[in-house]
């Protein structure tokens, strides 16, 4: 189970690397979205894979790390803050150089 | 109070005097130049009362701690040593305070100039009064800061910027080797305090490390006081206004070089290796800078070639070290700042009068101004060593020292030759300084008519010129005790027999002085064929050296910075990963990480289901994105599939955040991207796509190998405190939510802040702009006509009430079972968007509150209210209370005071939301309106 879970951050963060990497400020945003993903599993990772066991006190149970769902859950709505903040300033660059390449001009 | 307080006191006063004339001037040039002067005399008033017990050998020190582990304190020494600079700096400092008045134009409100001035003094103060070496490095630094400012005082002027830069340059790229040469020798010494390093001379001596802290130490002495071959700042200098010249590069900062020298006589002195590098740079600059002296024709530049020669004497003085030979090194560096401040204030009078200073036209001003031609020739023949004159003794002495000194016993003429070759190149330049601006004819072309100065422009002069005399002629009853004082402290062992007098009667040193006296006059006779040969020789210009290396470092560093800083953001992605994954494979390598200690658990069908679909998506939306709608949905599947993730590993709230997070991004994303070109061109290069696509795979394979290594580790959780408080203490057994609300309660308050901002820039950087989106799809077809159909907006309007009382249900249930503000939040934008989407950014704008600024700060002030309260019953701040209420409907929940900041978080996130919506919305309205 641990390896597949490993195996999808590693996924994740490459294709998201990559998307990084292009000239356009739409496929950097998609990448950011999916390096997000990967960081926020990586995170949830480090409480360990269990299952069955949510972190909501009842008699007799088992429970899972509560902290990095703590961390997790406010990376995910931050994400979610710098994604859309993203978006604007794209849209702003647009509007601002009529072009969408992240360096604000067309490579000469 | 001690009398040691008055240390700091002094030096204090200075730095925070400094701004007194640059407050002052804009009362006019008067009042700077009496602050100024105020404060230099209130810092030599302080320093009065301490005189008499350091004349009586006495060391005062006093000590305040600042930065103990690294051995940096503010830590005070007034020694023989020190004293005697310190009375050079104030009171030179003061006649160049009055010469400055009257030599700076009318115009100049003197404001900046004093300011400047007083905090090198201040700086050079703390040089010659510091105990700690650490301190001492530090106002070493000042002291070329300041110069630097001196020097280019005139910044209107290229030639004085372009001369303040080298400056800057030599003196504080020998700050630098000074300041590893003292972090050596306090390690050797095992201490930066000055009286443990010049008691500990031998060990010192004897370590390993003694060569390399040598050079490195001797680099800084040398570069400032313009030790060949770092010598040619110093003539550069001259670009600065005399009063400085007079001050800074004849009296005191040049001397801040031979000044440790001195300083750190006892614990670096006593070697070979000390004996040949001092004596062997001082000997060369002194005959080298003679000899270049004779042949300037700038006033000022002899001045400075000649400054620079005395300067070389003194360091060979040191360099000879024998106690006597300190002792006239010590003798001359105070007799040279007399006689040197005071030619470059006739210097400077003399350009003043007469609008240049070439001797080829300032020529015969005797008959023009005969008062300031006299006290000239006095000081000249003090430069010269003419007896009953300062300058002689010093140079007597220096002529005792080099006869039998005990390294060249098989040579023993080879010093005393050497000395007066010095002795008759000195003369020389001196008589040249004399015939050839006070006699030698009539003047030639001069562009002002010369005249005697103003009485107190040439007081100054005048005051020096009497201590030549004094010193001279009454050395014993003038200079002894002082200079006693200063060579006890230079040698830290009891001072040497000496015996100041004008007459030793007719023995060796005096008849060099007599050789030198005729030679040197002889040479000035004849001094046309020499002129003439000097002319014909090949001259290596050590500024145009500085020049092309300064010009070839300037290339080199664009370069750098051309190649890093290009402008690129892909560029600086692409060199942060690299060197991210650089730093993880050295980790990899370097460390010692075991692998697999705990057992993983077994992988099932549906594990691998998932991760089949979410490589779909992940690889479908990266090879595809240049077909942007379609990466859009290829991304939402990758973030189903995570939101699945949570559900299965026992993580419902980031389940129900993630999924409707997931809803919101991806509509943004598509309002979005109709703005923007529905293609990216494929722009790409091969080698480009290879090496992202290199860097990509490195740093996905070394993240997922982390991952599986960490997940492999033991684990230990942290969180045995919050899962047994969570009920007793936060009232809730959702733990995650008491988590977020209470126990980390000001981590989120700082959160929603954050996403606060989103919303506020979301207005900022959308608002009154105007984006015109293309009138049909990427595929030429037009956009439909019917903008929200009817089925879409019948359906949706009765969602609405359902879905807000659904995301009131999560915000209340949410401190006990899975919900809270955020998710809440999340719901309702949700929510909204569906009837944006459905009617119309018109439909939803009419039936949401306007003023969203205004709920944005409620939410935040909620928030923040709820944690202040507690402040009310004496609480620290978000300290939580919770007690139960039952409901109809829906069963009795625990309320708790941390609810009320979930409305927070909850308001917040949904104007967040809101606002971004609002602002896309508008653009689509231009869209529809065009339609």
């Amino acid at each position: 189970m641990e390896a597949i879970v490993a195996t999808a951050i590693g996924i994740l963060t490459a294709c998201g690397i990559f998307l990084m990497l292009r000239a356009r400020t739409f496929p950097v945003v998609l990448g950011l979205t999916l390096l997000s993903y990967a960081v926020n599993l990586f995170l949830f990772a480090s409480g360990r894979l269990m299952l069955d066991a949510p972190p909501l006190i009842r008699a007799g149970a088992r429970y899972t790390d509560p902290l990095p769902q703590a961390l997790v859950l406010t990376a995910i709505v931050i994400g979610f803050g710098m994604t859309a903040y993203l978006l604007m300033v794209a849209l702003r660059a647009m509007a601002e150089t009529g072009d969408d390449h992240v360096d604000g001009r067309e490579k000469s | 109070m001690p009398e040691t307080a008055l240390l700091p006191l002094i030096v204090a006063s200075a730095f925070i005097g400094c701004l007194v004339p640059g407050l002052l001037a804009r009362f006019g040039r008067n009042m700077s130049a009496l602050g100024a002067a105020g404060v230099m005399a209130s810092c030599l008033a302080l320093l009065i009362p301490l005189i008499p017990a350091v004349l009586n050998g006495k060391t005062l020190l006093t000590a305040y701690t600042w930065l103990p582990d690294y051995g940096l304190n503010l830590a005070f020494r007034l020694d023989g040593l020190g004293l005697l600079f310190c009375l050079l700096i104030l009171g030179i400092g003061l006649l160049v305070v009055l010469y400055a008045y009257y030599y700076l134009p009318e115009s100049d409100r003197l404001g900046r100039f004093y300011s400047y001035l007083l905090l090198f003094m201040a700086a050079m103060l703390g040089v010659v009064l510091s105990e700690n070496l650490l301190l001492l490095v530090v106002f070493w630094e000042v002291t070329s800061i300041s110069s630097f400012l001196l020097i280019a005082y005139k910044r209107d002027q290229r030639d004085s910027r372009h001369a303040a830069r080298m400056a800057l340059a030599i003196t504080g790229g020998g700050g630098l080797a000074l300041l590893a040469g003292v972090l050596l020798l306090g390690y050797i010494a095992g201490s930066y305090e000055l009286s443990v390093v010049l008691a500990e001379g031998e060990r010192i001596r004897n370590h390993a490390l003694y060569a390399p802290m040598l050079i490195l130490i001797l680099l800084g002495a040398f570069t400032k006081s313009a030790q060949f071959p770092f010598h040619f700042w110093l003539p550069n200098a001259m670009a600065a206004p005399t009063p400085v010249s007079a001050y800074l590069h004849s009296a005191t900062m040049v001397k801040a070089g031979v000044f440790l020298l001195a300083r750190l006589h006892p614990a670096l002195a006593g070697s070979e290796l000390w004996f040949w590098l001092v004596s062997g740079t001082g000997a060369i600059t002194l005959v080298y800078a003679a000899y270049i002296a004779f042949h300037r024709y700038d006033l000022k530049g002899l001045l400075a070639y000649s400054t620079i020669s005395h300067l070389g004497l003194i360091t060979l003085l040191f360099g000879l070290d024998t106690p006597l030979s300190v002792v006239a090194g010590v003798f001359h560096i105070i007799n040279h700042a007399i006689f040197k401040a005071s030619l470059f204030m006739a210097a400077g009078i003399i350009d003043h009068e007469c609008g240049t200073r070439d001797m080829r036209q300032v020529n015969g001003l005797f008959k023009f101004m005969p008062i300031t031609a006299t006290l000239a020739i006095v000081a000249a023949g003090s430069m010269a060593g003419v007896p009953l004159l300062n300058g002689f003794l010093s140079k007597e002495m220096f002529f005792t020292e080099s006869v039998g000194h005990p390294v060249f016993e098989d040579m023993s003429w080879l010093l005393p030759l050497f000395a007066t070759v010095a002795g008759i190149l000195a003369v020389a330049y001196s008589s040249r300084f004399i015939h050839d601006v006070f006699f030698n004819g009539d003047p030639i072309d001069l562009p002002r008519h010369p005249h005697e100065p103003p009485r107190w422009m040439r007081a100054p002069v005048e005051i020096l010129v009497v201590l030549c005399l004094l010193v001279g002629m009454f050395p014993q009853w003038s200079i002894a005790p002082l200079l006693g004082a200063a060579a006890g402290s230079a040698l830290q062992t009891p001072l040497p027999a000496f015996e100041l007098a004008v007459w030793h009667g007719f023995n060796l040193p005096f008849i060099m002085s007599l050789v030198a006296l005729a030679g040197g006059i002889t040479l000035y006779a004849l001094r046309q064929p020499f002129f003439a040969l000097h002319n014909r020789l090949p001259s290596i210009h050590a500024n145009l050296v500085f020049k092309r290396l300064y010009e070839q470092l300037m290339i080199f560093a664009h370069r750098v910075v051309s190649w890093l800083d290009n402008g690129s953001l892909q560029r600086y992605l692409a060199s942060f990963i690299t060197f991210v994954l650089a730093l993880g494979g050295w980790a990899w390598y370097s460390g010692s990480a075991t692998l697999a200690v705990a057992t993983y658990q077994p992988a099932d069908s549906a594990a691998f289901a998932a991760l089949a679909t979410l490589m779909v998506g992940a690889l479908g939306a990266t090879l595809l994105h240049r077909q942007r709608f379609t990466a859009i949905i290829f991304t939402s599947v990758v973030g189903l599939v995570v939101a699945l993730t949570f559900v299965r590993f026992s993580a419902p709230d980031l389940a129900l955040t993630q999924l409707a997070v997931e809803v919101v991004t991806i509509v943004l994303l598509l309002l979005v991207l109709h703005y923007l070109p529905q293609h990216s061109p494929a722009e790409d290069s091969g080698p480009r796509l290879m090496r992202d696509a290199a860097l990509a795979v490195g740093a996905g394979a070394g993240l997922g190998a982390t991952a599986f290594a960490m997940m492999g580790a033991p684990f230990e959780t942290i969180s045995g405190f919050y899962l047994t408080q969570s009920v007793p203490g936060g009232g809730g057994s959702n733990v995650v939510n008491v988590i977020l609300v209470d126990f980390r309660g000001f981590d989120t308050l700082g959160e929603i802040t954050v996403l606060a901002m989103v919303g506020l820039a979301a207005h900022a950087l959308l608002d009154k702009l105007i984006l015109v989106a293309p009138r049909h799809d990427s595929d030429g077809r037009p956009w439909a006509k019917e903008l929200h159909p009817l089925f879409l907006s019948i359906l949706m309007r009765p969602l609405l009430p359902l879905a807000l009382a659904v995301s009131v249900f999560i915000l209340l249930r949410g401190h006990n079972m899975p919900g809270g503000g955020f998710v809440a939040g999340l719901v309702t934008g949700v929510a909204l968007i569906l009837q944006y989407l459905a009617s119309g950014i018109d439909f939803a704008l009419q039936r949401l509150p306007r003023h969203k600024a205004k709920l944005l700060a409620l939410g935040l002030l909620l928030a923040a209210a709820t944690g202040a309260a507690s402040w009310l019953f004496g609480h620290p701040y978000l300290t939580s209370t919770h007690g139960h209420i039952a409901l109809p409907l829906i069963g009795e929940i625990e309320l708790a005071s941390v609810m009320v900041f979930d409305l927070g978080v909850y308001i917040v996130v949904v104007t967040t939301v809101l606002m971004v919506l609002a602002q896309l919305g508008r653009l689509s309205r231009h869209h529809e309106e065009a339609i």
